[in-house]
């Protein structure tokens, strides 16, 4: 059964220096406060997973967390790089980032495959691209019954999933709603899972095929409202596009981010 | 009456003419978006949309920033898992196009979205592959929109994120189960078509006020141009209407005004 934390105190027990860790949202529901709060515990060496690394996973990668990330699309959405990832792969600012990248389609799979308890996930993929020369767990395997040519890659089997959903149930059970991503795929798939949410409540008020994650498969929640800011929680607020803008500016220089990051990160959380 | 337009509303305009309102079409974000929306207000009202999301069907009022504003998910008829989206509808064969930008693109029309510069020691980290080398595979057909440079149009890309049809034009010659591949490239300046026989893109048609001389200067390699070489319809008065007023009210949107 899920237990009930606060936010601080779930990124203590489950998040340890040199985990695998997969922060997933599809720019919907992305879980921007869990990952302050690991800025902020100072983890190290972490393995950052994402399809999608945003913003978070850029001042995550500023701050110093990451030794490596896996992901396939690492840009700020519709406004251009993520230069404290930029910087990380070209200068190796603050540390050295090893990179693996793999296309969404194969993400995709190799979550689901992890889901599934499988080792590896199988897709009709790369076909012409140079991805595979660059990333070694991108192989290929002919089918057994018609003799096809398709990739394989291993399944995704993080240490900690961490996800942010609209609510839970005081059974902890979890209702993710809107564009749901690869969350469901991602918590299932790994050892351990936080999950925030905006609101505790009596009654989930799920449909009957809703997108729900029994208490039973989630480590622990935390109550955390305005927890995917500047992203947005379907049902309770909307995308902070203009913040996406802004960090364009922010992010491009070392020490704007580092300043940025003090008073909005770290103060902030130290004040709580 | 000639009316004023800019180079980036033709690429838009031409872009939407491409596409039918019977189509099923996988919308990357950025030009090809706001083209395929375009399309969607003007002559294709009942055109099928789909992002990469999950969204399947949507009618956002205005273009969104990220593939997964809240926007394309309300106005959506349904939306679905990542893994669903990839599996299922995409890599299932029930795209018609497959609709993409790109950073990069070589006369074989292949894509680079990657990195300019040696892979080990990129001199530009780009933000990688996300959805397109599959949409460019399992789609049925794929049309790129791009605007025209020498950065952008190169002889060979630094590196294939995305096959067009790979470094020699052969790449998908005898591989089962993938579609045609690009089949119309349209940029600020000009339509290219692969030609049939090699596969490298040829200028079909010429936008209004555009000369050869202007996409050779614009373009990496040796431009080959169709022997009947066409020029494309200015804007009608709707179509820049209809494209201006998106724009409007997309950026008033973005900018927390709305």
């Amino acid at each position: 059964m899920a237990e009930f934390l606060s936010l601080k105190e779930a990124v203590s027990k489950y998040i340890h220096d040199g985990d695998t860790v997969a922060m997933e949202g599809f720019t919907h529901l992305i879980p921007v406060a869990a990952g302050h709060e690991v800025i902020r515990q100072e983890k190290r060496d972490l393995t950052l997973i994402r399809m999608t690394p945003d913003l978070v996973y850029d001042q995550m990668i500023g701050a110093g967390c990451a030794k490596k990330l896996i992901f396939s699309w690492g840009g700020n959405p519709g406004v251009g790089s993520l230069h404290r990832l930029r910087d990380a792969v070209e200068k190796s600012w603050p540390n050295k980032l090893e990179i693996l990248e793999h296309s969404h389609a194969a993400m995709a799979n190799a979550y689901e495959a992890g889901a599934a308890g499988l080792p590896l996930a199988v897709l009709r993929g790369y076909v012409g691209s140079d991805l595979p020369k660059v990333n070694p767990q991108i192989r290929f395997i002919e089918c057994p019954f018609t003799g096809e040519r398709l990739a394989a890659i291993p399944s995704i089997r993080p240490d900690v999933a961490v996800i942010h959903a609209q609510r839970a149930d005081r059974q902890g059970n979890v209702l993710i709603e809107g564009i749901i991503g690869i969350q469901k795929e991602a918590v299932l798939a790994a050892k351990r899972s936080i999950v925030t949410v905006e609101e505790i409540v009596d009654d989930l008020g799920a449909s009957v095929n809703a997108c729900v994650l029994p208490s039973w498969v989630v480590s622990a929640i935390a109550e955390v409202p305005g927890g995917a800011r500047p992203s947005y929680t379907l049902g309770y607020y909307d995308r902070d596009n203009a913040f996406y803008k802004d960090w364009d500016a922010i992010a491009r220089d070392r020490d704007t981010f580092l300043a940025w990051l003090k008073h909005n990160v770290i103060e902030k959380g130290a004040a709580s | 009456m000639s009316l004023e337009f800019t180079s980036s509303e033709m690429m838009s305009i031409t872009a939407a003419r491409a596409l039918s309102n019977d189509l099923i079409c996988f919308v990357g974000i950025g030009l090809p978006s706001e083209a395929a929306n375009l399309a969607r207000l003007t002559h294709a009202p009942d055109i099928t949309l789909i992002y990469e999301s999950g969204t399947l069907q949507t009618r956002p009022d205005v273009l969104p920033l990220s593939i997964g504003d809240g926007e394309l998910c309300q106005s959506a008829l349904t939306t679905v898992s990542v893994p669903e989206m990839f599996r299922y509808w995409l890599q299932g064969g029930h795209i018609s196009v497959g609709f993409l930008g790109t950073a990069q693109i070589d006369r074989f029309a292949n894509l680079n979205t990657t990195l300019i510069g040696d892979y080990r020691e990129p001199k530009v980290r780009l933000p990688g592959g996300g959805g397109a080398p599959e949409i460019a595979t399992s789609a049925q057909e794929v049309f790129i929109t791009v605007k025209h440079s020498r950065r952008t149009f190169v002889k060979d890309v630094d590196f294939v994120t995305t096959v067009g049809f790979g470094r020699d034009g052969k790449a998908r010659d005898n591989v089962p189960n993938i579609g045609r591949g690009p089949t119309l490239v349209i940029t600020d300046l000009c339509i290219l078509k692969p030609d049939p026989d090699t596969r490298e893109l040829v200028v079909t048609s010429l936008h209004p006020n555009v000369t050869r001389e202007d996409v050779i200067e614009a373009t990496g390699w040796d431009i080959r141009f169709a022997d009947e070489l066409e020029i494309t319809p200015a804007p009608t008065h709707e179509e820049l209407a209809v494209l201006r007023s998106l724009k409007e009210r997309t950026h008033a949107h973005h900018s927390g005004q709305q």
